[in-house]
């Protein structure tokens, strides 16, 4: 293999890695600042278990999103040095504002949080929190709007074969990036709904497996309490119902939300990336329907074995365009075009090393497009969905005592990030053979493109970026599984893992020393 | 001489300066944990000095890369591509840092706290190493050809510049550090950094005033001598405020060496951003390598709002935490089991393994 191959690997398991964490950090983030607001606004103490709680496994989560965010800074100037060269101009500076206006305010204030507790006033350590998540939903912004402009370049102009910024304000109000952004954020609060969904349901099930909780005849919850058991309180019974009921409801919330901005997403795809949209249907000739299922191969690039099993006729047309009626190119009318725009074969330049008067493919590789597009939805939509069934399960307050049930929502938690991952991996190789795509059908964003094949750092050897791979994914796999024992442990713990002092049977009751006298210089300690 | 991209390099080298003085304690103190820390309280009341800040310094560091990017793309793209093996460790090294800060506490075992310690120190000066490796390089230069790009295999840019700027950087830290837990910290703890200053600061200073005399020689500049005058001045001034026991004059004291001695590395080096030992018509200038005035204005102003709010929530947050930390302050560590009735607990425990 060649360095192209292997960094593009890298690229998409480290950035698919990160964001893995990226979503869980927003989501929860923003779910952690409203339970804390609830606590001070209604001194309940159930708000205060939930924020320690859920905050306690934010910070697990968080610091892996830190430590796999640095690599990502990095990597485009280490791997695609060539692409950082084209690019510089325009896609450094909202890198460069996510660092200055996001980065820092996120890390000084989680900072605060963390170690505030009892130092700062209780207003101001919530304001915080708060700062902090917002913090992390503007470098959202700021990474997508880098990222949307890769996918429909505003803003410049072609200078020396560069495209340089000559408005700066349709770059950062870029129509993709706006929509992507939405997008992005419910698709995090989906994550955080269903992460809440799973382990309170875990723990209700863990309360009734005890005996602690017990149904009636009506099989309305007898909430009980457990003296051998630290912080099995009747307080955390209601800790947990309210988490379910709330992930629950931010879950379908979410799923909604991402459905109105992904139809709002498709239709602009349509507009700017024809091709895309062709091979997230693996439609090769032009017409309406969508495809709910195919079969055969629709990875073949003539489609010639390709069998609609399933489809809704007019939906296609729908998703692109809000009507029924008009007829989505098919790839075999969008190959053509794109030779015809931008040629059939590589420049003979040598920046395209051996690659050079290559053919060029237009196609994306299209089961991957094909089924990440349809992983996205349908995980997302069954997260939805088993949010909505367990609000009507557990309306009586408390979870059936299957075992069965409760792996299932356990392992209900990763539809989400799936949907998450799938979508990245679709919108990014979608775009293929482009790193950055021009938008054919757009006047003016039709000649800012790169081939991906030219964007990779020429002097860097296969054989480093071998090693990097290598060491790279390795790090991170063990991370992974040191993270989610972490994660295991705390869930375990309950709130107790959060909030020592609740464990009565600790020789110090739980308190470290001092109090709340002048000595208290740490609340909280590493 | 372009107004914008002068305004940009000496911005850069401000990030940079702020990195190496805040970070460079923190890298300092990640090191200490294994040398200097004598018992787990002590290396808890190193970790906790801190705890609060490091990852707000850290981002100093990502500013200072993105506004490379961003300012003078051209010099971030052929300097991160030339580094890309020593960058995959520095990368490294702040990975296994960063998380073992946070999850070294979160397990009451010994073994994974040693296993975690072992991490922040090697991280730590494995990152001090690269960065410093890394910055010296970008003054002293790199084989590169015309298009920028790196010839000679991955390990051409390995020159005992390389080797002095890591050690510049983790000698800084290390002193940096030391006069930083004195200031910080109190009872034996405190003592035994401010003798680590006092003894070696000379050795640990070094190399730092080697490469900027280096980079002097070189270039050849008057003020770069001045400001390397001050720089030893600062250096002899916070080496006897320690002796006085005044930390907070020999942390100033450290911090007025490294902004003169990095002041005058880059000075020296100044128009030049990066470079190429194979012909000078290859360097990297902060004409060639930046981006367009358009860009660079943008940033100008994006720059004026946010470096002195930075500046002013990162004071405040050490305002917050400015008492010192002793072995006393130290709450228990978490131990917990499973939240579980503990006959199951055992039986579940039982069928997992
Ligand atoms: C939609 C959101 C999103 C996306 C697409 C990305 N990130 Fe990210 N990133 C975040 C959202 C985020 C975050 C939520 O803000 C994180 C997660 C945990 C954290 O500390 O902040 C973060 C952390 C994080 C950090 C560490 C910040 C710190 O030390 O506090 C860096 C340097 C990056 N990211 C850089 C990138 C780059 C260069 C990306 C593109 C390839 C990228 N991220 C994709
Ligand atoms: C500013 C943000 C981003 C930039 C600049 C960017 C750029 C790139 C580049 C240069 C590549 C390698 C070339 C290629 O094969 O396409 C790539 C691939 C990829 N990226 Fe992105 N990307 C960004 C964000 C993301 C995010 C946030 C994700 C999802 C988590 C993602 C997922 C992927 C995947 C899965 C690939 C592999 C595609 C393939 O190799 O064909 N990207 N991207
Ligand atoms: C009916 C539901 C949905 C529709 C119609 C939809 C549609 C889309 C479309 C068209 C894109 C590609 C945008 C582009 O390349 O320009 C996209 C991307 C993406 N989708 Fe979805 N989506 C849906 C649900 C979800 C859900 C539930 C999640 C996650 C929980 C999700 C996560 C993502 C992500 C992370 C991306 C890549 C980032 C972006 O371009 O915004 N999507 N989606």
């Amino acid at each position: 293999m060649e360095a192209l191959e292997i960094a593009r690997w890298q690229f998409g398991i480290v950035t698919v890695y990160h964001f893995l964490m990226v979503p869980l950090t927003i989501g929860l983030g923003t779910l952690v600042a409203i339970l804390q607001t609830r606590w001070l606004k209604t001194g309940k103490e159930e708000y205060l278990r939930m924020t320690k709680f859920w905050g306690k496994l934010f910070l697990i989560n968080f610091i892996m999103g830190v430590a796999t965010g640095i690599v990502q800074e990095f990597q485009f100037g280490m791997a695609w040095s060539e692409y950082s060269r084209f690019v510089g101009d325009v896609f450094g500076a909202p890198l460069a504002m996510e660092a200055l206006l996001a980065f820092f305010v996120e890390s000084t204030f989680l900072g605060l949080w963390i170690f505030g507790w009892k130092k700062l006033p209780a207003k101001v350590h919530l304001a915080c929190l708060w700062i902090a998540v917002v913090g992390s939903i503007v470098s959202a912004y700021f990474i997508l709007v880098a990222n949307s402009w890769m996918q429909h370049p505003v803003g410049v102009e072609m200078i020396e074969g560069r495209p340089q910024m000559v408005d700066a304000w349709a770059v950062f109000t870029n129509n993709t990036a706006m929509v992507a952004f939405f997008h992005t954020i419910t698709g995090a609060l989906a994550v955080a709904g269903g992460f809440l969904l799973g382990i309170s349901w875990y723990q209700l099930w863990r309360r009734r497996k005890d005996g602690i909780d017990t149904v009636d005849a009506q099989g309305r919850v007898v909430v009980g309490e457990s003296a051998a058991i630290a912080g099995r309180d009747k307080k955390d019974h209601a800790v947990w119902i309210k988490s379910l009921r709330i992930g629950a409801v931010v879950a379908m919330i979410a799923f909604a939300g991402s459905a109105v901005s992904g139809d709002l997403s498709g239709k602009l795809m349509f507009e700017q990336q024809p091709m895309k949209m062709a091979a997230a249907e693996a439609a090769c000739h032009d017409g309406t329907s969508f495809s709910v299922l195919s079969l055969g191969d629709v990875g073949s690039r003539d489609c010639s074995d390709v069998v609609a099993v399933m489809e809704v006729p007019g939906l296609l047309s729908f998703l692109a365009h809000n009507d029924f009626t008009t007829e989505i190119k098919g790839v075999n009318t969008l190959v053509p075009e794109y030779q015809e725009k931008y040629g059939k074969y590589l420049p003979d330049d040598p920046m395209y090393g051996d690659r050079a008067g290559q053919e060029i493919n237009y196609v994306p590789i299209m089961p991957v497009t094909y089924w990440g597009f349809r992983m996205m939805i349908g995980f997302g939509g069954l997260a939805a969905m088993a949010a909505g069934i367990a609000l009507l399960v557990t309306r009586k307050g408390t979870v059936p005592r299957s075992k069965p049930l409760m792996r299932l929502a356990l392992v209900g938690m990763l539809a989400p990030f799936g949907a998450n991952a799938a979508g990245w991996i679709f919108t990014e190789m979608g775009r293929q053979p482009f790193v950055v795509a021009p938008n054919p059908s757009m006047s003016g964003v039709d000649q800012v493109f790169m081939f991906t094949a030219s964007a990779v750092s020429p002097g860097v050897s296969a054989g480093e970026v071998i090693f990097s791979l290598v060491t790279l994914t390795t790090v991170y796999a063990v991370l992974l599984v040191v993270e989610v024992v972490l994660l295991t442990k705390y869930i375990r713990g309950g709130v107790v893992s959060a909030m020592p002092e609740l464990d009565t049977t600790r020789p110090d009751g739980g308190s470290g020393p001092g109090g709340e006298d002048e000595d208290d210089v740490l609340a909280f300690a590493y | 001489m372009d107004f914008l991209p002068t305004l940009w390099f000496i911005l850069i080298a401000v990030l940079w300066i702020g990195y190496l003085f805040l970070e460079g304690f923190d890298l300092g103190v990640g090191m200490l944990m294994k040398t200097f820390a004598r018992d787990e309280k002590e290396r808890r009341v190193l970790l906790n000095t801190v705890g609060p800040v490091w990852d707000g310094n850290e981002v100093w560091l990502l500013t200072a890369a993105g506004a490379t990017f961003a300012a003078f793309p051209f010099w971030y793209a052929s300097l991160f591509s030339a580094l890309y093996i020593p960058l995959v460790f520095v990368l490294l090294g702040l990975i296994f840092r960063a998380v073992a800060f946070e999850y070294r506490g979160k397990v009451h075992s010994n073994r994974w706290r040693k296993t975690w310690d072992w991490a922040i120190a090697l991280g730590s000066f494995v990152a001090a190493f690269g960065i410093g490796a890394m910055l010296a390089l970008t003054t002293t230069g790199l084989p590169l050809n015309a298009n920028g790009d790196r010839v000679g295999g991955p390990f051409a840019w390995f020159t005992w510049y390389a080797v002095l700027g890591g050690l510049a950087v983790v000698g800084f830290a290390l002193i940096h550090a030391a006069a930083f837990v004195a200031l910080k910290t109190d009872g034996d703890i405190r003592h035994r950094a401010r003798r680590l200053v006092g003894r070696w600061m000379p050795v640990g200073l070094l190399p730092l005033a080697l490469w900027a005399i280096t980079v002097a020689v070189q270039h050849g500049k008057w003020f770069s001598w001045i400001l390397l005058a001050v720089a030893v001045g600062a250096a002899v001034a916070a080496w006897r405020a320690n002796r006085a026991d005044r930390e907070g004059f020999s942390f100033l004291g450290m911090g007025v060496f490294l902004l003169a001695g990095a002041a005058a590395i880059f000075s020296a080096v100044y128009p030049v951003v990066l470079p190429s030992t194979l012909d000078p018509l290859w360097n990297l200038t902060v004409e060639n390598a930046s981006s367009s005035s358009y860009t660079l204005g943008l940033m100008s102003i994006v720059a004026a709002v946010g470096v002195p709010l930075v500046l002013a929530y990162q004071g405040w947050t050490y305002w917050v935490f400015r008492k010192r930390i002793t072995v006393a302050h130290l709450p228990e560590p978490l131990d917990f089991g499973p939240a579980v009735a503990p006959e199951k607990a055992l039986a579940s425990e039982g069928t997992k393994a």
